[in-house]
């Protein structure tokens, strides 16, 4: 900022001194004077005038030219059609007068940003891809790069061969590269044998842009033999996406398990191990969610620059809060109707519209925001197969959930107890365990990791009173699907499902896959009403 | 049981005294106003908010001395988002309730429910969300966009060169009878406009679908074909927020694929961050950022009323509003609530919007609408772009299908709602 203060208070400087030298037409005075031409055109505030605007900007040459642009595409800037101001707002709110760069003493009333729409952010994202391709910040050279890639103006091909020239970081070169090219294909002045040369080059980076580049050229050229280059370019391209294609459906697929996983995998403890069918499961993946949510607001409120440790914070609360809820239904609702299914369904069906209720009560009936912190933001490229951060954790996430829990069961004490429990209450009983503590731990540890489920699928869905219904019939369906009791069948099962689901998705639609999987499921359990990994032995009776 | 005939008839007749004598008592008091809208279930994100504006403007009305001299008594429902629900309710609110006219529904399944119901006990009511048009009812005014209000304008601004000229086209949309009609009448439309028919890709997904990896990897594919793409969106609902989440993850900007939305506002995405989304559009006829001093004194009472400073306001709010005057004023013209004569005095009422226009009641039941285009913020509220000269006049049967080209909605002149201009008869 101060860079630019000083640099634009030298040109005024300069400006100053040229004009008492009386030296006229001078390459500063002309810039000055296309400046003038670009404010008056900004505070017209109309889409055509501002396009033009920045176009005089970008050509102005003017140093103050590139925070100008910027100002405008972050709707920083601000114009008064009545007296002509241009004022520039420092992202801490103050006005800086955009002609003088001093701080503006009396606002006008008629001060208002000045719009943009998406062809001007086009155009905006364009001419900083012009001034910025010799910013010394690496990240904005690439963002640079990515622009001039996108505007493929012939005007940009001589300040990119110098910028290409004088680049010393491989990855900057390398877009730069990538843009030059594209420049050069896109001017149908170049000789042909460098645009050729030029879709060769641009074969190498097989994303959509760059397909759906050639695809434009091949559609406008006359010249035949780029139009052949183009098409086995393209084809190469769209033959390596296909061969992906089922790489990518698995990908996906295992990502929509995940989901699936940890929505069910509390499930698979309150209704597999304890046989409770808990209809209020969905409710506590929601409160996990809204817990997600008010720890969000707190760090908003009182710690933004900790903003990313908000979902570690969460997930313990989420936790307490889904785990405490839980053990409350147990104790005052559940414990008076074991072995009575039909009630409990209905029971914890009441639990669920009531703690709906309470939360659209408290919360409000609309969408909650949940931020995403940085590193669930965002996607990245494996071999042009886009994956989203988010749905990477959350596999991660999920595994990690699974495997603590299968830990718990088998390694501890706890676990001991209510494996205990569930294969034969009156006997566990007998060997002196608290079988109705247990029961209530037990119910607590299902419910409490649905409560860490709705942290992490709060950052994939909506946070809304009714989150939790969407997924209980996913929830049973996987657990069912897997074998009751078996929390590795609910593992297979979940898996088996996300892939199948996106394996169809593609050929059937979203629609008629999600019908085709569901009748598979009822013909499997016609089959196997035990589900995939069935318990054997005693415990079947019990 | 066994009864006699005569205990039925005087048991008949003690009912009817009874419905007769107690109604009347309390009807001298005050005018009822039926709001049936969900307070409940999956579209309670959404009714509630409605619920909440008609309990404003019936308390203003009544700051303002009423109506005919009475108090308007406001009577809420709740049919919980469950379709067959709504007829129950409606039944209710108009036989037992005895209101004078009903605001509500917002689903057009909700709609078509309650359709019957309102014949039969002929009673009004005031739909104010937008829909898919190819419907007009004697006893019903739509006071949200007909097609020509939305979705054929915003495919026009795609096309032109401020929307970027678009080439090919996405219509994604959730699996009913809205976003199926309205992309019916897309597609007759682009088909018409000379796109060819492998420039339209058609999706859609069930309600409340939360995984658009593979769709979202679907569009980007589709939009790599060297020509300018963009995605008309119907997705309704709940299913919106993974959608934009999922965008907005993979990167995919408002300037290389732009997504305009027929069912987004500002309270849907009061839920989503959309720093990520800034230039995404939606088409409505009202936004909440629009400069009007009527809007402005609107959203301020609107805040006050909720107690919520930070409170938006949306497009289905502003047709309850209009909707709302445009009854009062035609009960005072008529000067009295019964249906018959307020259906009759409704065409012709003029209400002001809240984009500075004055709206119309039309003979078709569908009121004139300016039609705007904005373009998501990143503080969550929209950028108007692009808007219609004057006011559109809402038509009830599309030009662009066979079949509905050559009806027409008339209930003034020819009293029928689908006048065939080629036969000459009422009724297709």
């Amino acid at each position: 900022m101060s860079k630019h203060a000083n640099r634009s208070a030298l040109a005024s400087l300069a400006l100053a001194l040229l004009l008492v030298m009386g030296i006229a037409a001078s390459p500063v005075r002309l810039a000055a004077q296309t400046l003038d031409a670009a404010f008056d055109r900004l505070a017209a505030d109309s889409f055509s005038d501002t396009a033009r605007a920045i176009d005089d900007l970008a050509a102005s040459g003017a140093p103050q030219a590139e925070s100008l642009i910027e100002a405008l595409g972050a709707r920083r800037l601000l114009a008064d059609k009545a007296t002509g101001t241009i004022a520039i707002q420092t992202p801490a709110g103050a006005l800086l007068d955009a002609r003088t760069g001093k701080p503006l003493a009396s606002p006008p009333p008629g001060l208002a940003v000045v719009r943009i729409n998406n062809r001007l952010r086009s155009a905006i994202d364009a001419a900083l891809g012009t001034l910025a391709m010799v910013s010394p910040d690496r990240s904005k050279r690439l963002v640079a790069a990515e622009a001039l890639f996108k505007s493929r103006k012939a005007s940009d091909l001589a300040p990119l061969d110098k910028a290409i020239a004088a680049e010393k970081d491989d990855a900057v070169r390398s877009a730069f590269g990538k843009a030059r090219s594209a420049i050069v294909l896109a001017d149908d002045k170049q000789p042909l044998a460098d645009r050729v040369a030029a879709v060769q080059s641009l074969a190498e980076w097989p994303d959509s842009d760059t397909l759906g580049f050639l695809r434009q050229v091949q559609a406008s050229t006359q010249e035949p033999a780029l139009k052949q280059s183009i098409e086995t370019a393209a084809v190469a391209i769209e033959h390596r996406r296909q061969l992906l294609s089922g790489l990518q459906n698995v990908i996906y697929g295992l990502s929509l398990g995940s989901v699936l996983l940890l929505a069910a995998i509390g499930l698979a403890i309150t209704f597999g191990v304890m046989g409770v069918i808990n209809m209020a499961h969905g409710e506590m993946v929601m409160l996990g969610a809204y817990t997600t949510f008010v720890v969000q607001e707190g760090f908003r409120a009182f710690a933004p620059g900790a903003f990313d440790l908000s979902l570690p914070v969460a997930i313990p609360l989420a936790f307490i809060v889904a785990g405490t809820v839980g053990i409350a239904i147990e104790r005052g609702i559940i414990r008076f109707l074991y072995g009575r299914p039909l009630e409990t369904l209905l029971a914890t069906w009441g639990v669920s519209l009531i703690l709906q209720q309470v939360v659209r009560t408290a919360f409000g009936p609309t969408n909650r925001e949940v931020g995403n912190p940085s590193y669930m933001s965002g996607a990245f490229d494996l071999y042009g197969i886009s994956i989203t951060w988010s749905r990477l954790w959350i596999i991660v996430f999920t595994l990690t959930v699974f495997f603590s829990l299968l830990f718990v069961l088998k390694r501890t004490r706890l676990g001991l107890e209510m494996r205990a429990v569930t294969q034969n209450r009156r006997m566990a009983a007998s060997m002196g365990i608290r079988s109705a503590r247990v029961d209530a731990l037990t119910f607590g540890l299902g419910s409490g990791i649905a409560g860490i489920a709705g942290v992490a699928l709060s950052q994939i869905d909506n946070v809304s009173p009714n989150l939790g219904q969407s997924y209980i019939v996913d929830s049973f369906m996987v657990v069912v699907f897997g074998g009751v009791g078996n929390l590795w069948g609910t593992l297979v099962s979940a898996f088996f499902l996300g892939i199948a689901n996106k394996m169809l998705e593609p050929v059937a639609g979203a629609v008629l896959g999600k019908i085709l999987i569901l009748v598979l499921l009822i013909l499997f359990i016609q089959k196997r009403p035990r589900g995939l990994f069935a318990l054997k032995g005693r415990a079947v009776e019990a | 049981m066994v009864m006699t005939r005569r205990g039925v008839l005087t048991g008949a007749a003690l009912i009817a005294t009874l419905a007769a004598g107690i109604p009347a008592a309390t009807a001298q008091d005050t005018i009822k106003v039926g709001v049936l809208h969900s307070l409940s279930g999956t579209m309670a994100i959404s009714e509630t908010t409605l619920k909440d504006v008609m309990l404003m403007l019936i308390e203003e009305q009544n700051k303002k001395g009423g109506l005919l001299g009475k108090k308007l008594e406001a009577v809420v429902v709740d049919p919980a988002s469950n379709w067959p629900l709504f007829a129950e309710k409606a039944r209710e609110l108009i036989a037992q309730k005895k209101v004078s006219a009903v605001f509500g529904c917002w689903t057009s399944v909700s709609r078509k429910s309650v359709l019957p119901v309102f014949k039969e006990l002929n009673n009004i009511l005031f739909y104010p969300v937008q829909y898919e048009g190819e419907e007009s009812e004697r006893n019903v005014f739509y006071t949200g966009a007909a097609p020509n209000q939305q979705a054929i304008p915003a495919v026009d601004y795609l096309m032109s060169k401020d929307g970027g000229e678009v080439k090919r086209w996405v219509l994604a949309g959730t699996d009913y009878v809205y976003p199926r009609t309205t992309n019916k009448i897309l597609e007759a439309y682009l088909l018409a406009k000379g796109v060819a028919k492998e420039d339209i890709m058609i999706n859609y997904t069930p309600f409340g679908h939360s995984d658009w990896q593979t769709i979202v990897a679907d569009i980007v594919k589709f939009g790599s074909a060297g020509k300018k793409t963009a995605v008309v969106s119907t997705i309704n609902g709940d299913a919106n927020v993974p959608f934009y989440k999922e965008l907005a993850n993979k990167g995919v900007k408002a300037t290389d694929i732009p997504v305009v939305a027929f069912s987004v506002g500002e309270e849907e995405l009061a839920g989503i961050d959309t720093t990520n989304l800034v230039g995404h559009l939606a088409a409505w006829n009202y936004f909440q950022s629009v400069k009007d001093p009527a809007n402005a004194a609107f959203i301020k009472k609107w805040q006050e009323f909720t107690k919520n400073p930070k409170r938006v306001t949306n497009d289905p709010m502003e047709a309850h509003y209009i909707g709302f005057n445009m009854w009062v004023k035609a009960v005072e013209k008529a000067g009295t609530v019964d249906p018959d004569k307020v259906i009759a005095a409704l065409p012709g009422t003029e209400a002001p919007n809240l984009t500075g226009g004055i709206s119309k009641m039309l003979p078709n039941h569908h009121i004139t609408k300016p039609v705007l285009i904005g373009e998501i913020k990143a503080d969550g509220q929209f950028d108007v772009v692009w808007q219609t000269k004057g006011l559109v006049p809402g038509d009830a049967w599309t030009d662009y299908l066979e079949g509905s080209k050559d009806l027409e909605a008339d209930w003034v002149g020819k009293k029928c709602g689908n006048f065939n201009t080629k036969t000459n008869k009422c009724g297709s």
